[in-house]
């Protein structure tokens, strides 16, 4: 066996070093009575590591070898500069994520676990890697695996806090069984197709044969439930609500954005030929995604519970991108998700600051929230307003890619749907603004002050939201890498 | 000439600074930042006109297009919109202009606007205009162009509202913005109905394009596909987008929100309501002029008309107005139709002197230029006016000239400029425009020929209704009006570039100077602009200014008017009627109240509030009820959870077998 492929695959070989060296500062610096320098240390090193690394595979990008193609084990690991892009995307995710737990893990009951919540989250972030770079079902399972297990993990982060063990139940449970049954699919294509590799199997399918046909259905239902899309979503709301704040945002968008851009890759490489079938599947799922959701946010108090509903419905608008499997839905998608994944992270961000200094969680909380944090419900505000689609916030550009992607791909009654239902959206959006500018409260939340961790993050998602849309060459940017990685 | 997008950023890095950081600074600290980004663009500026005029020329002897910097902003497909600078000789004139003017103003703001509330808000304000206007000449496409023309439109509103506690200023602000917007809609029917038979926004049928490096190239206009489509397709673009020029530039009938724009302040009047703003709908129609003069050669009597109309309309208004700021705004409005006719009158593009039809594309130009300069003058001078004396009626002033000799002299020849008198710059650019328009019919040269000769009336009416007469000296008797210089440099300045242009262009008219024309500056289709003179035109308007400036002298000059009062006597409902001006404010109060709010605003209303919010209040009602209805289904059992799973799947696979 040829060990030198292992190189080829730099950008996962490059985070298992960041986890390597976590791994060991976790194991040298964090005794029983850690030191200041080791607590600073610990703060800085995983986000600090997490940029280098993607820096070096942003680096890849800026000036890539070739055409920036790298095959390794005779096709099992594929990758594009597409998902490299995608994967410095769920990156900067993970480190906005990583500076929102920072002040989380610095509490006593959670000081001799710091370490743990990095490997974990990094764990599921490789897995994802593999799962976004896989050639062949099998390393496509490992990789949808490793992304659910550390996940499960992660929710019961909390251990001692009931509601955090039952929402991990659920999510295992239902992860399992959503497994079993992708496992089946994968199973019913090998029995009909004898292999596994993507780029064989195009070629084998028959749209006559019902075994294949089901295994469609399998695999969408197995993904469907990482993206959260109805009907896979039922375990949503209990696991978003019982899990940690920092922890519900990592799930709602990085294990989200991941999952829906390998159903995009492997509907449009894998299942091509069946186009059309997975066309109209796709197309009812994305309508009770986003209406279903639109209904249940509606009449929600506990915020955690309400961004549940809103990521379900967000859900549904990303995977519009997928709609008829064209390169301008993958840019769209691409553009979606990092345009959520900004608004949505803001939005986590106010939430867990908020929560760790006064412990509440209920929109009905939040009332007369501007008159005593005025700079926090702004921002909150502008993240809502991108949310729901209001321009000139970037989520206004990246729900008109999208739409106009799904409309050239033929679905103007999808595209009409989706609109109406961003009406309602903007209408449970605005509950909360309506609470925190409008709704008096003899007791608002008072007046606290966000650790600086959290405020860095507050000022990239920031940024994110109000330049996201206007600066135009970034959709450009992702336009020219997926028509590059189209042709492929 | 990449460094022309400094032109464009700095005046917006400017806005945000003081916009953000302005109530931290001291009001001389802003005013400074605000005039030193103004002056470096100035430089920048002139040293693109500078590169541009000096370079090599295209092999027939006309100047290339330059496009240094094009890029998509918004992809749309097969029609993107595009943001990027294009240099032309209009565009780049327009940067000599704006910047000049603004500048001036920045300088004389110091004076006018000393101790103000909200000083920082006011330099954040004019580099936001400055931004907007320039963005909007040197646009490459027509989107780009109603952007910016949009956000001028914004900083026009901000500005006339700027003394936001005054309700005559916040009434002349809203005014402004909704008249102008409605004029707007037209221009953006326009376009959207030229981008979609044509496939294009750019401005790709200019002459002798040069797309720089690295640029995005234009998508070419389809405009063979437009006529394919329908012969009326491009002209009735064109003419809604004339609608938006009109509004912008107030053409008769929507000039009516220009006079209560001059409820802001008068350095703002200056620059945007008299020297560039207003001009953007000339510039509009200029631009497109290649499109109106292939395409729809058979509409533009709309726009020679509606100029002919509104020139004289405003001149017979400016002659019975009493406060000056108003009869200034109104030979605006006459002046600015002045270059609307002569673009109308021009039939064709191509150049050359030999080519009688193409000189009012020239002449419009061109007095697009001496105006924007002597009218930014007479404005600035009306400032210092009111400045020294408090109010804006005449009654108030007379006999000033003692008290304020510089602004004297400099109003005296920006009055000399716009009256067409020899050896000043309105002169040139005037008895281009009559000759031009001469040529197309001599019925319209004679029109305009006596147009010209009511403004030389109507302007020595102000001057000397300023100047000379009787002395108000119960309002002097408490502080006697002074200048401060920091205020009458810049008219020293305006009135110095109005006598050289004057001079030189008339004397170049005369056969001196041949083969280097000050021309070269103005010229806008490419070729050299010569200054040539039909002796018949130039006397015969010389003469006939000149006799308005005797009759106005002879009418209003002395400390007692008898003359003018018998006048008075003898058609006072005429009078009242050119002060009213002619009631089309009242006309529009009662279109838009009697008939529009109660025949067409109320039963949309009564819809709106009944049907249209039951309807969304029906939504809002389903969305809940169905909400509790379906509950149950996130029961919170897993054993639920995974039996819905399942169900899901089997559904799925039934539906695609």
């Amino acid at each position: 066996m040829d060990y030198s492929q292992f190189l080829n695959m730099h950008d996962e070989i490059s985070l298992i070093a960041v986890i390597v060296i976590l791994f060991l500062a976790d194991l040298f610096l964090c005794g029983e009575h850690k030191s200041e320098m080791a607590s600073k240390a610990m703060s800085l090193l995983p986000s600090g590591l997490l940029l280098l690394q993607t820096a070096y595979i942003a680096s890849a990008l800026i000036c890539p070898c070739g055409n920036g193609i790298v095959d390794a084990f005779g096709g099992m690991y594929h990758n594009t500069p597409m998902m490299t892009l995608v994967k410095v995307v769920l990156n900067i995710g993970t480190i906005i994520v990583f500076l929102m737990a920072n002040n989380w893990l610095k509490r006593p009951e959670n000081q001799v676990k710091e370490g743990e919540f990095y490997l974990l989250t990094l764990s599921t972030l490789l897995g994802m890697y593999y799962m976004m770079s896989s050639g062949h079902f099998l390393m496509f399972f490992i990789g949808l695996e490793l992304a659910s297990i550390p996940m499960t993990a992660l929710i019961a982060y909390t251990k001692n806090n009931q509601e955090s063990a039952e929402a991990a139940a659920k999510y295992i449970l239902t992860a399992l069984f959503s497994s079993g049954l992708l496992l089946y699919g994968i199973s019913l294509i090998y029995g009909t197709c004898g292999t596994m590799y993507f780029n064989e199997l195009a070629c084998k399918f028959d749209t006559n044969n019902t075994l294949q046909l089901v295994a469609l259905v399998l695999f969408i239902s197995g993904i469907g439930f990482k993206i959260s899309l109805v009907p896979f979503h039922l375990w949503t709301a209990d696991t978003y609500q019982g899990a940690p704040t920092t922890v519900t945002g990592y799930l709602s968008v990085i294990s989200k954005g991941a999952a829906a851009f390998v159903l995009f890759t492997i509907l449009f490489k894998v299942f091509q030929p069946m186009i059309e079938q997975w066309d109209i599947i796709m197309l009812w799922i994305i309508i009770f995604s986003i209406t279903i959701a639109n209904i249940f946010a509606v009449r929600q108090n506990n915020i955690k519970r309400f961004m549940a509903f809103s990521a379900i419905s967000q859900a549904g608008y990303l995977v519009l991108g997928v709609m008829g499997g064209t390169a301008q839905g993958m840019t769209s998608l691409v553009y979606y998700l990092f345009v959520y994944m900004v608004a949505n992270l803001g939005v986590f961000l106010i939430i867990n600051v908020t929560e760790q200094n006064s412990g509440k969680i209920n929109i009905s909380d939040y009332n007369g929230f501007y008159q005593t944090n005025p700079k926090l419900s702004f921002i909150m505000t502008l993240c809502l307003f991108s949310l729901a689609g209001i321009p000139p916030f970037a989520g206004f550009f990246s729900k008109f890619f999208i739409f106009m992607a799904a409309f050239n791909a033929g679905f103007p009654v999808l595209v009409f749907i989706a609109l109406v239902n961003t009406v309602i959206s903007l209408y449970y959006y605005l509950l909360i603004v309506k609470a925190m500018y409008i709704m008096k409260s003899n007791e608002p939340i008072a007046l606290f002050k966000s650790d600086s961790y959290s405020k860095i993050a507050i000022v990239i998602c920031t940024l994110g939201v109000v330049f996201g849309g206007i600066i135009s060459c970034i959709y450009g940017y992702i336009d020219i890498l997926s028509n590059l990685s189209y042709g492929m | 000439m990449e460094y022309t997008i400094l032109i464009l950023l700095l005046p917006f890095l400017s806005f945000l600074f003081l916009g953000l950081a302005g109530k931290w600074l001291s009001h001389r600290t802003s005013g400074l930042i605000g005039t030193t980004v103004l002056a470096a663009i100035t430089i920048l500026s002139y040293c693109t006109a500078y590169t541009y005029f000096t370079a090599d020329r295209c092999a027939d002897g006309s100047y290339a297009t330059l496009v240094p910097y094009n890029a998509t902003w918004l992809p749309l497909g097969h029609l993107n919109f595009d943001l990027g600078i294009l240099l032309d000789p209009i565009s780049v004139m327009m940067l000599i202009v704006i910047t000049t003017v603004s500048f001036m103003v920045h300088i004389y703001s110091f004076g006018y606007m000393k101790g103000e509330r909200g000083f920082q808000r006011y330099y954040a304000f004019l580099s936001l205009f400055t931004m907007s206007m320039l963005g909007l000449v040197v646009a490459t496409n027509i989107f780009q162009m109603y952007l910016f023309w949009e956000l001028v439109g914004v900083s026009s509103y901000l500005l006339i509202g700027f003394y936001y506690t005054l309700p005559a200023a916040v009434a002349a602000s809203k005014k402004a913005f909704i008249v102008t917007r409605f004029a707007d809609l037209g221009f953006l029917i326009g376009i959207l109905i030229f981008g979609y038979y044509t496939g294009s926004f750019s401005f790709d049928f200019v002459n002798n394009l040069q797309m720089a490096e690295g640029t995005t190239p234009f998508i070419p206009c389809g405009i063979d596909k437009a006529i394919a489509a329908g012969g009326f397709i491009l002209p009735t673009a064109l003419t809604l987008m004339f609608i938006g020029g009109a509004g912008k530039s107030a053409m008769f009938p929507l000039h009516i929100w220009l006079p209560d724009a001059m409820e802001g302040p008068t350095p703002v009047s200056a620059l945007i309501h008299a020297a560039t703003m207003v001009v953007a709908g000339v510039y509009q129609v200029a631009r497109l002029f290649p499109l109106w003069v292939t395409y729809a050669q058979d509409w533009m009597p709309i726009i020679i008309w509606v100029g002919v109309f509104t020139a004289f309309y405003a001149a017979s208004v400016a002659c019975a107005q009493s406060d000056i700021k108003r009869v200034l705004a109104f030979s605006t409005i006459s002046q600015i139709a002045f270059m609307m006719v002569a673009l109308g009158v021009c039939t064709e593009i191509t150049t050359g002197h030999e080519h009688a039809g193409s000189i009012g594309y020239m002449a419009s130009m061109f007095h697009l230029f001496t105006h924007a300069m002597f009218k930014a003058c007479l404005f600035l001078g009306a400032g210092c006016i009111i400045h020294a004396v408090h109010s804006n009626e005449m009654v108030a002033m007379g006999g000033l000239r003692k008290y304020l000799p510089i602004t004297h002299a400099t109003f005296l020849i920006s009055c000399l400029a716009i009256s067409g008198i020899p050896f000043f710059s309105g002169f040139s650019s005037k008895d281009e425009i009559i000759t031009a328009c001469m040529a197309y019919s001599p019925a319209v040269g004679y029109i305009m020929t006596a147009i010209a000769a009511m403004t030389a009336f109507y302007m020595f009416r102000l001057y000397y209704g300023i100047f000379w007469g009787t002395e108000n000296k119960e309002l002097h008797t408490e502080h006697t009006p002074h200048e401060e210089t920091i205020m009458t440099a810049p008219l020293v300045i305006l009135s110095i570039i109005t006598v050289g242009v004057g001079i030189y262009t008339t004397l170049a008219g005369f056969g001196l100077f041949e083969g280097y024309s000050f021309g070269s500056l103005i010229s806008a289709d490419g070729q050299d602009y010569r200054i040539h003179f039909d002796p018949s035109v130039a006397s015969l308007s010389t003469i006939i200014a000149i006799c308005s400036i005797a009759l106005a002298t002879y009418i209003f000059k002395g400390e007692t008017q008898p003359v003018a009062d018998r006048m008075y006597n003898a058609a006072p409902r005429l009078h009242r009627w050119a002060y009213k001006r002619f009631y089309m404010d009242e006309v529009y109060q009662f279109i838009t109240h009697r008939i529009i709010f109660a025949y067409v605003s109320r039963p949309i209303a009564w819809f709106d509030r009944h049907v249209i919010d039951g309807f969304f209040n029906f939504l809002a009602w389903g969305t809940h009820t169905l909400s509790n209805n379906i509950k149950g289904f996130q029961s919170g059992r897993v054993q639920q959870y995974a039996l819905v799973f399942l169900i899901g799947i089997l559904v799925l696979i039934l539906m695609i077998l």
